[in-house]
């Protein structure tokens, strides 16, 4: 393992939670996966060299079990925000994990939650900016085309 | 006062008829839109759908000036961020939040939301009155470092016929009010006890075991 891996927990294995967990793992990092419904880990790729914990993350014990004071990123993808939002607070202040992210659907929560401290991406936010970017160049490069 | 209250099912129905009944201003926020209905149709409170953790909702619940916000989900998560985002986005001045799952009161504390859990109220209270059938109430206050008791003296209880100051309690033991007759009474070193009375006894758990058997002569 190198040198520099990472204890990495990810709450969630549906397509952004599975598709973290499998390119963090191969690429060395030390990654255990939550998940509620155990038909999700089917996600994982054949090479994912990490553990799988079937459990409901909202639990204080699961957390504890995957040992959470010891890891150096925390990453909570569940489909509910709440969830996130809840399991994320705990990682940072309950367990001191140093990193911590999650995904917020509702951009409106987004911000209250950044002001607590907890680093929110919110797929709704960072797609709007992309698409206006897109649109922006798609532009621009219109009207070079026009001159 | 104004009370926002977020959840279903029997506990609200009659949570908000209480405090409707006690003239207070309540406002329903609940997620099924047949039992929003039925709410409506039966309690003088304003019914609103929809998802109490959506700022949106909160606001058309008027959450900006509400003076309490009570989330009782069946869903934790839901009942933490409810609370948060009263009090964070809409200054709401007091929340509390219920844990299904007792271990989250201390967590959800620990993360600046009030919290209770009915299963460790019920418990105790289950398992006090089922070892001492003087005692009427019992209320763990203040995380369970503190307990509030409520017992009915009976014919056989020492204390009964003496004045409180002549009354040997343990330490850190406090009888806060009695009930006789249906009026409350502070009491002081010289006030009697009689049987009938009820008396609301402050407890640490320490000495909460000593002071049962101290008033009510038994073991509790």
């Amino acid at each position: 393992m190198a040198k520099n891996s990472l204890y990495i927990v990810i709450v969630g294995c549906g397509r952004l939670g599975s598709y973290l967990a499998n390119h963090l793992s191969g690429v060395g990092h030390s990654v255990v996966v939550i998940e509620k419904d155990e038909a999700n880990f089917d996600n994982l790729s054949p090479d994912f060299s990490g553990f799988r914990l079937g459990a409901d993350a909202t639990h204080l014990e699961v957390l504890k079990q995957a040992k959470l004071d010891k890891a150096d990123v925390f990453v909570a993808t569940t489909r509910e925000d709440n969830v996130n939002l809840m399991v994320a607070q705990v990682a940072r202040k309950v367990f001191f994990v140093s990193i911590v992210l999650a995904r917020v659907f509702d951009p409106k929560r987004e911000q209250i939650y950044t002001q607590l401290g907890i680093r929110t991406i919110c797929p709704t936010s960072v797609a709007a900016e992309l698409f206006l970017q897109a649109i922006k160049d798609a532009d621009n490069t219109h009207k070079a085309g026009k001159k | 006062m104004k009370i926002l209250i977020i959840g279903s099912g029997k506990t609200l129905y009659f949570l908000c008829r209480n405090f409707t009944s006690a003239g207070y201003d309540v406002v329903i926020i609940n997620r099924n839109r047949r039992e929003c209905q039925n709410l409506a149709k039966e309690l003088k409170a304003k019914v609103v759908y929809g998802d109490g953790s959506d700022v949106k909702v909160l606001m058309e619940a008027g959450a900006m000036g509400a003076d309490v916000v009570l989330a009782i989900t069946p869903h934790d998560q839901d009942n933490l961020i409810i609370c948060q985002l009263a009090a964070i986005q809409f200054s709401v001045p007091r929340t509390v939040a219920l844990a299904n799952d007792p271990d989250n009161v201390e967590i959800f504390e620990q993360l600046g939301v009030r919290t209770f859990s009915t299963t460790l109220i019920i418990g105790s209270l289950i398992e006090q009155r089922a070892s001492l059938e003087q005692i009427i109430n019992l209320l763990p206050i203040g995380g369970g470092r503190v307990n509030v008791t409520e017992i009915l003296l009976d014919d056989e209880s020492p204390v009964v016929g003496k004045h409180l100051k002549n009354i040997a309690l343990p330490e850190n033991v406090l009888i806060a009010v009695l009930i006789r007759n249906g009026q409350p009474i502070i009491p002081g070193g010289a006030t009697q006890l009689r049987a009938g009375d009820r008396i609301v006894l402050v407890t640490l758990p320490a000495n909460h075991g000593p002071a049962l058997k101290a008033i009510t002569g038994k073991k509790g």
